[in-house]
């Protein structure tokens, strides 16, 4: 329990489990959460959401691989990791023994790869949910980008569902770089997705006008931080307006409280830190006290109250 | 379970100016710090958040830490040499005593010392020299002959402060233009430095290309090469996976490793230079 004297309830449900406050590491920007651990108790946010993992071991894209830019950065790493046996031998237990909540990010190049993961994965003590990267903007083509196109969005997410069984919630993470990303919402949630990750970063280029090449090696990378807050707000409201019943992991340049309660105010049930974490270790526990201040300053009772609440009819 | 050993000691806090000077191209600038003084080691880094509140550069810049330690009176103080070159290093060298810049050190590896005395040379490329001269006096406390070269591209750009000349027994200088020492590039007098002293390590700090350029001589004359690498970083602690160089590790196997986490302090032989900007073939994970 909090020592506090008020009764202001933080938790949060990801489908059907409950995490004691909204505020998560964002995938990607946390390794598998030892680093971070220097700083803060990894147990003191909702959960970790550790770096999407794949089959095998992967080396990742050459350098530079990072460019800053106003209010934000590109990054191009390619999903360098360790692989799923290593991570599960490693990380998992590790991240256990650290009394952290968990929640896998995984990602693949086939659907065939999605279904072996979640069967790695089904049956991992441990684990509160799985966040399902198919929107991973640094891969070789954008034929790869599974949420880019509902046909395959639905393949990869109903690959994950058969094969992971009934228990352990399923969170797609959707690209914003799409068209209409409500339909995309719409059929990952009926292949089968309890919840939805809004949004990866936004696929962007920056050109050194000294060396006049492309500033990163594979020319193209991720948007993410501050300058991309607007589009996750504006992609978090409108699914949850479409589908006000599905639990969304909001996420893109929260930096402050004030950032997070506007993600939830636009419909996210949790929130993830990811970039503001690189400019500030132990932003994800300031971004919680801050988050929780503001939404008992407003006079919300609970958490819940406060999610999707920029939807009410204005009186 | 493991406990984590990374970067153990590190602390983020808010450290005020105490002094910033303009020296030749750059700014020499001194931080007032805690405990973190004591545990910062020759060749540790310090990130530091720039700009201020609301600004625009969301990521932190690295330093190498130019000194640190408690002073006579408690106070301990952490040393920078700044070449205000972006946006992030001009606003860290505008800042006025009394200000304060929020710091997460000591970060990364350390030069290792040597147990025994030994014949050591240090090569400095521009502000790279800043690391150098608290290593220097190390090495001379363990009873080691100190040599020096410092390279840049002009003599403005060479960062060798009086105090620092006195911890060596000598100093060799080489610039691009020829404004102060010899001609050409500190791999030009390497060679003849290295057998005059009979050299039997080399530690090294600045641009990569130098630090390829040593690697290869170090490895002909078969002398040990410890060198901080310099790769752009978003993070500083380990989770950004962005600055990673093409490394053996003791195994033979060839991973793209963090230079923050395991550097900026690597051994040279065992970094793949030729192919620093790339995926080399046999990675693993490739």
């Amino acid at each position: 329990m909090m020592e506090t004297n008020y009764t202001f309830d933080f938790s949060t449900a990801l489908a059907d489990r409950r995490i004691p406050n909204p505020i998560l590491t964002a995938s990607g920007t946390a390794g598998s959460g030892k680093e971070l651990s220097q700083f803060f108790p990894l147990s003191d946010i909702g959960a970790v959401v550790t770096k999407s993992i794949m089959l095998k071991p992967r080396s990742g894209r050459a350098t530079p691989r990072m460019a800053e830019t106003p209010s934000g950065m590109l990054n191009s790493i390619g999903l360098q990791g360790p692989g799923i046996d290593i991570f599960l031998e490693n990380d998992i237990p590790w991240l256990v023994s650290q009394g952290a909540r968990i929640i896998v990010s995984i990602a693949g190049e086939t659907v065939e790869d999605y279904a072996v993961l979640a069967r790695k994965l089904r049956a991992v003590p441990g684990i509160t949910a799985l966040e399902v990267n198919i929107s991973c903007p640094n891969v070789e083509n954008r034929g790869q980008v599974f949420a880019c196109n509902p046909t395959t969005a639905r393949e990869a997410i109903s690959a994950v569902r058969r094969n992971i069984g009934g228990e352990l919630p399923i969170f797609a993470k959707l690209s914003p770089d799409v068209t209409d990303i409500v339909s995309i919402a719409t059929e990952v949630v009926d292949a089968g997705a309890d919840g939805l990750a809004l949004i990866n970063t936004i696929l962007g280029m920056v050109i050194d006008t000294n060396t006049m090449f492309p500033r990163l090696s594979q020319k193209t990378g991720g948007l993410s931080g501050p300058a991309i807050r607007p589009v996750a707000v504006r992609a978090i409201y409108q699914v949850h307006a479409a589908l006000p019943n599905v639990p969304i992991i909001g996420m893109g340049g929260v930096a402050s409280g004030r950032d997070a309660f506007e993600l939830v105010l636009a419909g996210a049930s949790a929130i993830s830190v990811g970039t503001a974490t690189f400019g500030n270790p132990t932003a994800a526990i300031s971004i919680k006290e801050e988050l929780e201040n503001i939404l008992i300053e407003k006079g919300f009772a609970t958490f819940h109250q406060a999610i999707g609440f920029a939807h009410r009819e204005e009186i | 379970m493991e406990m984590p050993t990374i970067n153990s000691r590190a602390q983020q806090m808010d450290a005020e100016v105490i002094s910033n000077k303009r020296l030749g191209a750059y700014n020499h600038i001194v931080l007032a710090v805690n405990e973190i003084a004591t545990y910062a080691k020759p060749g540790n880094f310090v990130a530091i958040s720039v700009g201020g509140a609301g600004s625009s550069m969301v990521l932190r810049r690295a330093f190498a830490i130019y000194r640190a330690q408690i002073r006579p009176d408690g106070q301990g103080v952490m040393e920078l040499v700044v070449a205000p070159h972006g946006n992030g290093s001009k606003w860290l060298a505008s800042r006025e005593p009394g200000e304060s810049v929020n710091i997460v050190a000591p970060l990364g590896t350390a030069f290792g010392i040597p147990t025994e005395p030994v014949r050591a040379l240090l090569i400095g490329g521009g502000y790279g020299s800043a690391p150098l001269f608290a290593l220097a006096e190390n090495l001379k406390t363990k009873g080691c002959r100190v040599d020096m070269v410092l390279g840049a591209s002009t003599a403005a750009k060479i960062y060798a402060p009086l105090e620092g000349k006195r911890s060596v027994n000598s100093m060799t200088l080489t610039t691009d233009d020829g404004s102060a020492g010899t001609q050409g590039r500190v791999s030009d007098v390497l060679p003849s430095v290295i057998e005059q002293n009979q050299i039997e390590i080399i530690y090294s700090c600045g641009p990569m290309a130098m630090l390829s350029a040593i690697t290869d001589i170090a490895n002909r004359f078969g002398v040990m090469h410890q060198c901080s690498v310099e790769e752009s970083m978003a993070c500083g602690i380990g989770v950004c996976m962005t600055c990673v160089l093409p490394v053996e590790g003791r195994d033979g196997i060839t991973r793209m490793v963090r230079t923050c986490i395991e550097g900026p302090v690597m051994d040279g032989s065992k970094v793949t230079w030729s192919k620093s900007r790339e995926i080399p073939d046999g990675v693993w994970g490739k």
